[in-house]
């Protein structure tokens, strides 16, 4: 018996080695392969609407984490041609990282404006994400808040929902605010947040949304494209239903608290010229307007209208922060959070 | 009389092996065992060496901020899931191989189901089900009039409590199988001379076939810990702030891959002195069944309200583990618009599937191979390096996928230069990037659960017993293959079926390391269920979960068949060896 099961095992082991050699990369012509931190669903339709333009097939691997530590190990033979991602840390961690190569194309330039790429062309931002405060419809009155440093003004106690402090997104606004207010304050401001917390940090973004609608907190921390996905969502329209949107302003008069998801060529890319036409295409009409009536994301191409559901949540305007500057602040914004034991 | 038991009672060495020395054959297997332990090692080498480079002294201000909250949280869930596991799995194996109640028999294979359900998924269940807006609140607030959560106390399912019952119900059939499967090859005659000395049903559990089980349980205890260090996906989701989520936060959020890969090198150390005190508080107990007393065991029979309780207490596991987030499942499956069925999926299933069979053969070859090694008199060198080689099991997936990809692709592109330079072409990379190297992950990760099983097995054949096949002048490869493997069958699938199981649920290494355009369904769930969609997912989530059963099915009748005597045993003359007893 134990004989019939090993042949089965290796039978099937050995079926399978086969139809996954369908899966393997290969650096044929016609082809970009693509390393992406973002969910295959939310680039499916872009990947798609690529392929039909130019007959480029496109092949990904998704991962949240440990891209780029596979980009490493890999050196120079590595088979990726474009990293895809969100965040600005992340995209830094990349060029840190040296696995990605800088790329110079009028194209590009064209479409994306200059504080969304990096002056040495190693990243391009695709799209733009704002920070929002989710508020009550209910409990909150239009204007009783209207900036992120409200968040920690004592009226709110015992009032505010948010995910982990060390979430990526959280992270980037605490480094927004340690440039804006230095170190020390932006500390107290965390410490002030910490003390209005409803409830332990936990969930997604729109975990703390459905907290707002079920009466457990009045006032969300959550990123703009949520509120789209949850009224597409026959499961979570009540949840964005129940709320406000508020693009507060940070550092006084400045405005909100933007983040990006971007793209970069890899160092090693065995297909260069179709990564770079991937990268155009990213940046142009057609898919900038898939990504806004998609994905809920605001364009980096100011030429690109802004969808009419992402239109009707109102215009603002962005903080005009350098992104690069968010990036390196983010290991200090990392200890700030473990000082004052936001999660705990 | 079978094939196995004639293999064994024709004595003749084999004439193309009666020619090697004795003493050869050892140290071929010493050699062998060393090289493939050291390549399963290679990987926590590769974590080792990058620790040695961190970007900076992660300690100081870990020690003075989270690091206190961090270990203390991390013993509590060990604790909890230890105890818990413990308990349910002793019991449970305890109740359904020495007592007769009501549903017996259907507990025997139930009881093990639990072990097909990923633990992010019911920790996902879970919270619907018990947070604020899930059914059981809406219908706590119905009845009693409540509306706000400020009206009424309800305990949080996202907690350290939580987890450590998450995590307790599904690996306790670790435990439970292992146990039970230990209980059952216990000679009848130990547990009737206690009964006639006076130990009642109890007393003869604690005091005769607990420590006769005690190998077995370390093993499923253990394995349950590792599985509680190496966790990442439902603590994280609980926002139960581990020294995982502390090795995810350096290396991500700080940019600091070396100090990650110091605290994962710190918990690990942490499993290895806990294996090792194990082990010693046990290195003078050597237990071999000498009695082959085949006789079924009758079973207590319990009455009344005794009886029902022991369905009740075997109910629960099974209940909680496994029908009702299953049920959760089906219901978001069949009845919920946003449900995905693509035929996609099935091309996913297939991958799992295929993936998982691969990881199992491998992961149980090699354990036999380490572990009759270790039996061959092995050193101090060749017993290190297989502890090495299984203690994978405790690094969180991720930070292993990063420790196979260093030394695999080192490889490739070693091997790439090399052409380059003498043929002038090109062999990009061999393995990195291909299923290839996901098997071999599987393999270093799952190792330690294959050889748990084999050294269990491996444990009943009495040195006795390979002495007088070694005297009749069989070399160790044909003792193995004649004596050992025969007699160890039933581990071995038990070994194969646990890896299988676990490599369907695998996530965070696949994440890492899988080829282009390639899913499992494990990955195709997590794209969803990590963009707060569980319902999308359900269809593929509950198919991990199906396809868990079939082997959690053999496995249950693997354990069941380790019974001496059981079935088999009994229309076979009582002088031919049973398998799997002495």
């Amino acid at each position: 018996m134990s004989r019939t099961l090993g042949g089965a095992l290796l039978g099937t082991a050995m079926v399978v080695a086969t139809l996954s050699c369908g899966a393997l990369p290969a650096a044929a012509d016609g082809e970009v392969n693509v390393y992406s931190l973002r969910q295959p669903f939310l680039i499916e339709p872009l990947l798609k609407a690529f392929t039909e333009k130019t007959g480029i097939k496109t092949n990904v691997v998704f991962a949240k984490d440990g891209v780029v530590e596979r980009m490493k190990a890999e050196g120079a033979n590595s088979p990726a041609d474009i990293i895809l991602t969100v965040d600005i840390g992340r995209l830094n961690d990349a060029v840190e990282a040296g696995v990605v190569q800088p790329v110079k194309s009028p194209t590009l330039n064209a479409n994306i404006p200059e504080s969304f790429r990096d002056p040495e062309g190693h990243w391009y931002a695709l799209t733009q994400r704002a920070r929002l405060i989710y508020t009550s419809k209910e409990r909150v009155k239009p204007g009783e808040i209207t900036s992120y440093e409200e968040l920690a003004d004592p009226k709110w106690k015992g009032r505010i929902c948010t995910r982990s402090g060390k979430h990526d997104y959280n992270v980037a606004l605490l480094a927004a605010m340690i440039a804006h207010h230095g170190e020390a304050k932006a500390e107290e401001w965390l410490k002030g947040v910490k003390a209005n917390l409803a409830r332990k940090p936990k969930g997604g973004d729109r975990d703390q949304v459905k907290a707002v609608s079920e009466g457990e907190c009045d006032v969300a921390l959550g990123n703009n494209y949520y509120y789209g996905a949850m009224l597409k969502n026959p499961e979570q329209k009540a949840w964005a239903e129940s709320v406000n949107l508020v693009f507060p302003t940070i550092g006084g008069t400045k405005g909100t608290h933007v983040n990006v998801s971007g793209i970069a060529m890899s160092k090693s890319a065995p297909n260069r010229d179709n990564a770079l036409k991937l990268m155009e295409f990213l940046s142009g009409d057609q898919a900038q307007e898939i990504y806004a009536s998609a994905d809920f994301e605001y364009p980096v191409n100011p030429q690109v209208k802004w969808s009419p559901v992402v239109e009707s949540w109102g215009r603002f305007t962005p903080d005009d922060l350098a992104l690069s500057a968010i990036a390196e602040l983010r290991s200090t914004a990392v200890k700030v959070v473990d000082r004052v034991g936001y999660d705990g | 009389m079978t094939a196995e038991a004639d293999a064994f009672s024709g004595a003749g060495p084999a004439p193309d092996l009666a020619a090697a020395t004795p003493q050869d054959g050892r140290r071929r297997w010493h050699f062998a065992a060393a090289v493939a332990a050291g390549l399963v090692g290679l990987p926590v080498l590769a974590i080792a060496w990058t620790a040695l480079f961190p970007s900076e002294n992660i300690w100081p201000h870990l020690a003075s901020t989270v690091l206190p909250g961090y270990v203390a949280t991390t013993l509590l869930l060990m604790l909890g899931v230890g105890v818990g596991t413990f308990a349910i799995g002793t019991g449970t194996a305890w109740l359904v191989a020495m007592c007769r109640f009501p549903g017996q028999r259907l507990f025997g294979w139930a009881l093990l189901l639990p072990l097909a359900m990923p633990a992010y998924l019911i920790a996902y269940v879970y919270t619907d089900l018990l947070d604020f807006a899930g059914p059981v609140q809406r219908l706590l607030r119905d009845v009693f009039g409540w509306s706000t959560r400020r009206d009424y106390w309800f305990p949080e399912i996202r907690s350290l409590g939580g987890a450590t019952v998450m995590l307790t119900l599904v690996l306790y059939p670790y435990v439970y199988a292992l146990a039970r499967a230990s209980f059952l090859e216990q000679s009848i005659c130990v547990l009737e001379v206690s009964r006639t000395l006076g130990r009642s049903v109890w007393r003869a559990l604690l005091d005769v076939a607990l420590p006769l089980a005690r190998p077995a349980i370390a093993v499923g205890v253990t394995l349950a810990l590792m599985e509680c260090l190496n966790d990442f996906g439902t603590v994280d989701f609980f926002a139960v702030r581990t020294l995982t989520a502390g090795v995810f936060d350096v290396w991500l959020r700080m940019g600091n891959a070396g100090g990650a890969a110091q605290i994962a090198l710190v918990m690990l150390g942490f499993v290895i002195l806990l294996i090792w005190a194990e082990r010693r508080s046990r290195t003078r107990q050597r237990f071999h069944h000498t009695s082959s007393k085949l006789r079924p065991i009758e079973g207590l029979r319990l009455a009344g309200a005794k009886a029902w309780a022991a369905t009740a207490v075997c109910a629960l596991p099974v209940l909680l583990g496994f029908v009702l987030p299953a049920a959760v499942l089906a219901k978001y499956a069949l009845f919920s618009s946003t449900a995905e069925w693509t035929p996609a999926f099935f091309r996913h299933a297939l991958n799992s599937l295929g993936l998982s069979a691969a990881a199992a053969t491998v992961a149980v070859m090699l354990a036999t191979l380490l572990a009759y090694a270790a039996r061959q008199r092995a050193g101090g060198i060749v017993r290190a390096a297989i502890r090495l080689a299984s203690v994978g099991y405790a690094i969180p997936g991720a930070v292993l996928a990063i420790g196979v990809l260093i030394p695999f692709a080192a490889f490739d592109n070693a091997v790439d230069a090399f052409m380059r330079r003498s043929l002038g072409l090109s062999t990009g990379l061999l393995l990195s990037g291909t299923v290839a190297i996901l098997v071999f992950a599987y393999t270093v990760r799952f190792l330690a659960v294959s050889l748990g099983a084999v050294e269990a097995g491996l444990g009943r054949v009495t040195p006795s017993m390979e002495m007088a096949a070694r005297t009749l002048g069989h070399s160790p490869s044909a003792t193995l293959r004649r004596l050992h493997l025969p007699m160890i069958r039933g581990s071995l699938l038990t070994g194969a079926l646990l890896v299988f199981v676990d490599t369907m649920k695998e996530l965070p290494a696949t994440l890492v390391l899988r080829p282009f355009n390639f899913d499992t369904l494990a990955t195709f769930v997590y794209q969803y269920a990590s963009d707060e969609r569980l319902e999308a997912c359900a269809p593929a989530a509950l198919a991990i979960v199906a396809a868990g059963i079939l082997p959690v099915l053999l496995l249950a009748r693997s354990v069941g068949q380790s019974r001496p005597g059981a079935k088999r045993g009994i229309d076979r003359p009582i002088s031919a060896p049973s398998p799997n007893s002495n």
